[in-house]
C-alpha cells in the first residue's frame, strides 16, 4: 500500500512506491500518441496533392462538440484541484471530487455522441470512410481521437469508482495524471480541428 | 498539517501461486525471461524457414518431406512453389526482425536487468509491463496463424510494400487473409512495444537509486534507455501505418492505392493513394528499428567486454554520446532505403549525407572498443568470445554500409544480394552475437547455474566461422548482380554462381545445426548446471551484488546506494582488481 | 584460446578480401555512357572499405592475441592518447571519407537524375505488370496514345489498354515484348506500372529505377555496345517475380529501323 509524503510547502507531492514513475509515464505516453498523430498528419500532407481531393464542409455540431470538450477540461481541472487542496489541508476527503468527475464524464460522453452525430451528418451527404481521400482522413482522425478519449473516459470511471468507495484514499497523482491526459485530449482535438478545417 | 510518515512501499506484493509467479507475472525478471523464451521459439522458427529457403534455392525440385502436410497448396508433394518461397521469406524476415531482434536484446535482457542495474525493485508500471509481453505473444500467435490458413502467409516481404500488400488477394496467394493477419499482428506488436518502452523510459527517469546519476548507469542500461526512446517514437509511427493498410484492405479506402490499377485482369476500385506514402511511413519506422535491433547489443557487448578485459573502456561517456548520436541521426536517414524508389532524386542526396555521417559515431564506438582492448587482460569465455565476435561482425556489416549509403552506387547494388549480405551481417549476425554474449554472461545470474563453457566455446567457433561463410559470399553475389527475393535462379546469368550458392547453403545448415548445441546447453544447464555464485565474473555492476537468482524484489527490501561509476576495474596505478558499484570502497591508488 | 581467435579472424579477414582483390567477382561489362562514374565510385569505395575492414579486423586480431589471458601478472593499462585519440581518428578518417565519397559521388548521381533527356532522345514507354515487361514505341506520328486500363486485354495482345478505334494516335503505336534500341542514341524510357510496384534493372546499363503505380517516372540512358542484355524486375511483385524479365537488344541504327518496321507490320 503506497503512501505519499506531503508537506504544505510542496507544490507537487513526492512520489513513492508504486507512484514513482507515473508522472513521467503519462508524459511519455502523451509523446507517443503525439507521434502517432504526427504520422497521420504527414500521411494527409502527402495525399493532399491527389486528384480526388474535395473539400468537406464541417458539420456545425463539431464546433459545439469542441466547446463541450473544453468545458470538460475545466470540470476535470476542478476535480483535480479539489483533491489536491484537500490533501494539502491534510484531509483525505474524496467526495468533493465526485460531482466534478461526473460532470467531466457526462461532457466526455456528450462529445463522443456529438462526434457520432457528425459522422451521421457526413454520411447523409454521401461521405463515408472510403468515399474519397478527404473523407477517409476525416473519419480516421476523428475516430482515432475518440478512441483515445474513450481511454480517458475509462480512467474517469475508475476514479469515480474509487471516490465513491466506502474506504481508502485516492492519491492526488491519479487525478493529476488523468487531468493531464484529459487536457491533452482537448489540445489534440483543437489541433485536429485546425487540420480538418484548413486541409480537408 | 501533518506529514504522513513514509514507509516506501513495494511496487507490488510478493507473488503467490504458480500462475502469479510464472505465467501472469508482474515481476520484470519473469517478464524478461518470457520475452527471451518467445524470442528463442521465434529464432528457431525463423532459422528453419531460412533452411527451407536455402534448400530450395540450390535444389529447387527436391522434396521436403512433410512440408506438403503443413501447406498442400504451397508445397505440393513437398516441393516449394515460388509463392511459398516468398511466404517463407516474408515470415522469416518478420519473425527475425520483430520477434527476435526487438524482443531478446531489448525486451528480454532489458526488462530483466535495467531495473536491477539502476537499483530499482521493479519497473515503474508492472501491470503495463505484463500487458506488453502478452500483447507481444498475442501478436506472435496471430502471425503464426497465417501458416495455417488455406491461402498461406503473405508473399510481400517483411516490408509489405503497397500496392502489392494493399489490394488484396487479386495480387497473389497469401495476400488475402495472410496479409491481413500480418498487419494485425504487427499492429498488436506495436502496442506491446509502446507499453514496454513507456516502462523503460519512466523507470530510468524516476526509479534510479540514491547516487545513481545518469552517468553512473552501466553502458547497457544507457543502450536500453536510448533504444526505448527510439522505439517509443518508431512504433508510434508503424501503428498508424498498419492501421491505414488494414483500412485499404478491408474498408475500401485508398491511402496507398492509386487509380487505374489492373490486377489479375480486374480493374481495382481505388483512387488517390500513394504507394510511396507506405514506403515513407514504413521506413521512417524501419530505419530506427534497425538501431533498436543493434544498440542493445552494442550496450551488452560493451558491458561484457569491460568485465572480460578487467579494465574500463577508454571512455564510457564517449560511447554513450556516440549511442545518443546514432539515436538522433537514425531519424534522418530513412530515405536511403528509397534511393531508386521514384522519390525526388534531390531527396536521395539529402538522405545520403546523414547516412554517411552515422559512420562517425559507429567508428568512434568501434575504435573505443579496439583502443580499450590495448593493454587489457581479456578473460576468454564464451561470453567474451561472442562479444569479440560482435566487434568483428559490426565492422564487417558496417563497412558494406559505406557502399549502400551512396545513391550512385545504390543504383547498381539496390535489390541485390549485397544488401542482403549487409543487413544480415549487421543484424542477423552481430545483433545475435550480442544476444548470445549476454546469454552466456547473465545466465548464471538469471538461473543460479553456470552454463557449460566447453559447449559454449564450440558453439562460438562453429557459429563465428559459419556465419562468415554464409554471409560474406552474399557481397560477392551482389557485386556480380544476383537479385534478391528471387525464389529461383532460372537463367544463364545466374548459373555460374550456383556453386557459391551451394557453399552458402551447406554453411547455413552446419551453422544452424550448431545452434542446437546452444539450445542443449541452455536447457541442460538450467537444470543440471554447476551452482553459480553471486558474482562468477568478478563484475562490478549492481546485478552482481544480489543473489543468483535474485529474490522477487531484487534487493531484498534494501535500497542500494551508489558510490561511483559501474566500471571500477583496476588500471595500472591502482591497487585491487575491481570495486562494486554499491561499495563505498575506492580503488586505492598506489 | 585468444590466440586461436586471432588466427582464425586473420584467416577469415584475408579470405574475405581475397576474392575482391583478385577480381574474382566483378560487375558485368558497362555498356552505358554514365556507368564509368558509378564503377569508379564503386572501386574507390571498395578500396576505402577494404582498408577499413582489413585494418579493423587485423587490429582486433592483434590485440586479442597480445592482450588475452595474460599470465605475466602485469597490470592492465590504457592506450596512450585515450579516447581523444580515437575520436579524433574517427572524425578524420570518416570525415574525409564522408566528404570524399559523398561529394564526389554526386556527379554520378546527377548524370543519371539531374540531367534532362536530350530533345532528340528516342522515346519508348515501358509497362511493368505481373509478370512481364512490355514496350511501346510511338510510331510515325511520334505521339503516345492515352492508356485505358479498362481496355486491357492480354488475351488479344492489348497489354497497354489502347483504343485504336477512338484514339487516332493509338493506330500507329508499336507494342513489343523486347526493348530494342539503337546504339549510341539516347533513350528516354517512360515508365508505367500496371498493377503493383516493379522495377527496371539492367546491370550492364548501370540503371535501376522502380515503377511506381500512379506516378509518371522516366529514365534516360545511352547504350554504347551492341548485344542482348537482361532487363530484370527487382521490386518484389508477386509469385512470378523471379521470372519477370525482358531483353534489351542494342542494335545498329540500321538494324533497329528494320526491326521497328517489322514490328509495325505485326501490330
Amino acid at each position: 500500500m503506497a503512501t505519499t509524503t506531503y508537506s504544505p510547502t510542496d507544490s507537487q507531492p513526492r512520489l513513492v512506491g508504486r507512484d514513482r514513475g507515473s508522472r513521467s509515464g503519462i508524459w511519455v505516453g502523451i509523446f507517443a500518441i503525439t507521434m502517432s498523430f504526427a504520422a497521420f498528419t504527414s500521411a494527409l500532407y502527402v495525399r493532399q496533392g491527389s486528384g480526388d481531393w474535395a473539400h468537406i464542409v464541417l458539420p456545425g455540431i463539431m464546433y459545439a462538440n469542441t466547446v463541450i470538450l473544453l468545458i470538460s477540461s475545466l470540470t476535470m481541472e476542478m476535480s483535480r484541484r479539489t483533491i489536491a487542496s484537500s490533501w494539502r489541508s491534510g484531509v483525505r476527503e474524496r467526495g468533493g471530487a465526485w460531482p466534478w468527475l461526473a460532470a467531466t464524464l457526462v461532457l466526455g460522453l456528450a462529445f463522443v455522441s456529438g462526434q457520432y452525430l457528425a459522422w451521421r451528418h457526413l454520411a447523409a451527404q454521401g461521405l463515408y470512410l472510403a468515399t474519397n481521400s478527404n473523407s477517409s482522413f476525416f473519419y480516421v482522425f476523428t475516430a482515432m481521437h475518440a478512441l483515445h478519449l474513450l481511454g480517458g473516459i475509462a480512467a474517469l470511471i475508475y476514479l469515480m469508482g474509487r471516490c465513491a468507495g466506502s474506504h481508502g484514499t485516492v492519491r492526488p497523482i491519479l487525478f493529476h495524471n488523468t487531468a493531464v491526459y484529459w487536457h491533452f485530449m482537448g489540445v489534440l482535438w483543437l489541433y485536429l480541428l485546425l487540420v480538418i478545417c484548413t486541409r480537408l | 498539517m501533518e506529514e504522513t510518515s513514509v514507509q516506501p512501499a513495494h511496487v507490488h506484493a510478493p507473488p503467490e501461486g504458480f500462475i502469479r509467479k510464472h505465467v501472469f507475472s508482474l515481476d520484470h525478471k519473469v517478464i524478461g525471461k518470457q520475452y527471451y523464451g518467445l524470442a528463442l521459439v521465434a529464432v528457431f522458427m525463423g532459422m528453419t524457414l531460412s533452411w527451407l529457403m536455402r534448400f530450395h534455392l540450390v535444389w529447387p525440385t527436391a522434396k521436403v518431406p512433410g512440408l506438403d502436410l503443413l501447406s498442400p497448396a504451397g508445397a505440393p508433394g513437398g516441393i516449394i512453389t515460388p509463392e511459398y518461397y516468398l511466404s517463407l521469406l516474408t515470415m522469416h524476415g518478420t519473425l527475425m526482425v520483430f520477434f527476435v531482434l526487438t524482443n531478446a536484446p531489448f525486451a528480454g535482457f532489458g526488462n530483466y536487468f535495467l531495473p536491477i542495474q539502476i537499483g530499482a525493485e521493479d519497473m515503474a508500471f508492472p501491470r503495463f509491463n505484463m500487458m506488453s509481453f502478452w500483447a507481444t505473444l498475442a501478436a506472435f500467435l496471430v502471425l503464426v496463424l497465417a501458416f495455417f490458413i488455406p491461402d498461406g502467409p503473405p508473399i510481400s516481404g517483411w516490408t509489405a510494400y503497397a500496392p502489392l500488400s494493399a489490394v488484396g488477394k487479386d495480387a497473389g496467394p497469401g495476400l488475402g487473409w495472410g496479409q491481413s493477419l500480418w498487419a494485425i499482428s504487427i499492429a498488436v506488436f506495436c502496442i506491446g512495444q509502446l507499453l514496454g518502452s513507456l516502462n523503460f523510459i519512466a523507470t530510468t527517469l524516476d526509479l534510479r537509486a540514491k547516487g545513481m546519476t545518469f552517468m553512473r548507469m552501466p553502458i547497457c542500461t544507457w543502450a536500453w534507455f536510448i533504444t526505448s526512446c527510439i522505439a517509443l517514437l518508431a512504433f508510434a509511427v508503424l501503428l498508424p501505418a498498419c492501421l491505414l493498410l488494414l483500412l485499404d484492405r478491408m474498408a475500401g479506402t485508398s491511402f496507398f492505392i492509386p487509380s487505374g490499377l489492373v490486377v489479375s485482369d480486374r480493374l481495382q476500385n481505388h483512387a488517390g493513394g500513394s504507394p510511396l506514402l507506405w514506403q515513407h511511413l514504413f521506413w521512417f519506422f524501419g530505419h530506427p528499428e534497425v538501431y533498436i535491433a543493434i544498440l542493445p547489443a552494442v550496450g551488452i557487448v560493451s558491458h561484457v567486454l569491460i568485465t572480460s578485459m578487467r579494465k574500463p573502456m577508454l571512455s564510457a561517456k564517449v560511447l554513450i554520446y556516440s549511442m545518443l548520436s546514432i539515436g538522433f541521426l537514425s531519424w534522418m536517414v530513412w530515405g536511403h532505403h528509397m534511393f531508386v524508389s521514384g522519390m525526388n532524386p534531390f531527396s536521395s542526396l539529402l538522405f545520403s549525407f546523414p547516412t554517411l555521417t552515422i559512420t562517425i559515431p559507429a567508428t568512434i564506438i568501434t575504435l573505443i572498443w579496439l583502443g580499450s582492448l590495448y593493454g587489457a587482460n581479456i578473460q576468454i569465455t564464451s561470453a567474451s568470445l561472442f562479444a569479440l565476435g560482435f566487434v568483428s561482425m559490426f565492422v564487417s556489416g558496417g563497412v558494406s554500409g559505406f557502399f549502400l549509403a551512396q545513391p550512385s552506387i545504390d543504383i547498381y547494388l539496390h535489390a541485390t544480394y549485397f544488401v542482403v549480405g549487409h543487413f544480415h551481417m549487421v543484424m542477423g549476425v552481430a545483433a545475435i552475437f550480442g544476444i548470445l554474449s549476454g546469454t552466456y554472461f547473465w545466465f548464471p545470474k538469471m538461473s543460479g547455474r553456470m552454463m557449460n563453457e566447453t559447449l559454449g566455446k564450440l558453439h562460438f567457433w562453429i557459429t563465428f566461422v559459419g556465419t562468415y561463410c554464409i554471409f560474406m559470399p552474399f557481397h560477392y553475389l551482389g557485386i556480380v548482380g544476383n537479385i534478391r527475393r528471387y525464389s529461383s535462379f532460372v537463367n544463364d546469368f545466374m548459373a555460374p554462381l550456383m556453386p557459391l550458392h551451394k557453399f552458402v547453403s551447406i554453411a547455413a545448415f552446419v551453422t544452424g545445426a550448431a545452434q542446437f548445441i546452444f539450445l542443449y546447453n541452455l536447457i541442460h544447464s538450467r537444470f543440471r548446471g554447476k551452482p553459480a555464485p553471486d558474482n562468477p565474473w568478478n563484475a562490478t555492476s549492481l546485478e552482481w551484488s544480489i543473489p543468483s537468482p535474485p529474490p522477487w524484489d531484487n534487493f531484498g527490501g534494501k535500497h542500494p546506494v551508489i558510490y561511483h561509476d559501474p566500471y571500477q576495474y583496476g588500471v595500472k596505478g591502482s591497487k585491487g582488481d575491481f570495486v562494486m558499484q554499491d561499495s563505498p570502497e575506492q580503488l586505492a591508488s598506489g | 584460446m585468444g590466440k586461436l581467435f586471432a588466427i582464425i579472424l586473420t584467416i577469415i579477414a584475408l579470405a574475405s578480401a581475397y576474392p575482391i582483390v583478385v577480381h574474382k567477382y566483378v560487375q558485368p561489362v558497362d555498356i552505358s555512357t554514365h556507368g564509368h562514374a558509378i564503377d569508379e565510385q564503386l572501386s574507390d569505395t571498395m578500396a576505402e572499405a577494404g582498408f577499413a575492414f582489413l585494418g579493423a579486423q587485423l587490429l582486433l586480431a592483434f590485440f586479442v592475441w597480445k592482450f588475452s589471458n595474460r599470465k605475466d601478472g602485469s597490470k592492465v593499462t590504457h592506450l596512450p592518447g585515450g579516447a581523444k585519440l580515437m575520436v579524433a581518428t574517427a572524425f578524420i578518417l570518416v570525415g574525409t571519407e564522408v566528404l570524399a565519397l559523398g561529394v564526389l559521388g554526386q556527379k554520378a548521381w546527377a548524370d543519371v537524375y539531374f540531367t534532362p533527356p536530350k530533345p532528340d532522345a528516342l522515346q519508348v514507354q515501358a509497362q511493368a505488370g505481373q509478370f512481364a515487361f512490355y514496350f511501346r514505341y510511338p510510331g510515325a506520328d511520334g505521339k503516345f496514345a492515352p492508356l485505358h486500363p479498362d481496355k486491357i486485354d492480354e488475351g488479344n495482345g492489348n497489354y497497354f489498354g489502347l483504343d485504336p478505334a477512338n484514339d487516332v494516335d493509338a493506330r500507329d503505336d508499336i507494342v513489343t515484348g523486347e526493348l530494342a534500341i539503337p546504339i549510341n542514341r539516347e533513350i528516354h524510357l517512360l515508365m508505367h506500372a500496371k498493377d503493383v510496384g516493379h522495377s527496371f534493372y539492367v546491370r550492364e546499363l548501370r540503371i535501376q529505377q522502380d515503377f511506381v503505380p500512379g506516378l509518371d517516372l522516366s529514365l534516360h540512358f545511352t547504350a554504347t555496345q551492341p548485344g542482348r542484355y537482361e532487363i530484370v524486375c527487382t521490386q518484389l511483385c508477386g509469385l512470378g517475380h523471379y521470372n519477370m524479365k525482358a531483353y534489351l537488344n542494342v542494335l545498329s541504327q540500321e538494324d533497329f529501323d528494320k526491326w521497328l518496321k517489322e514490328k509495325a507490320t505485326e501490330q
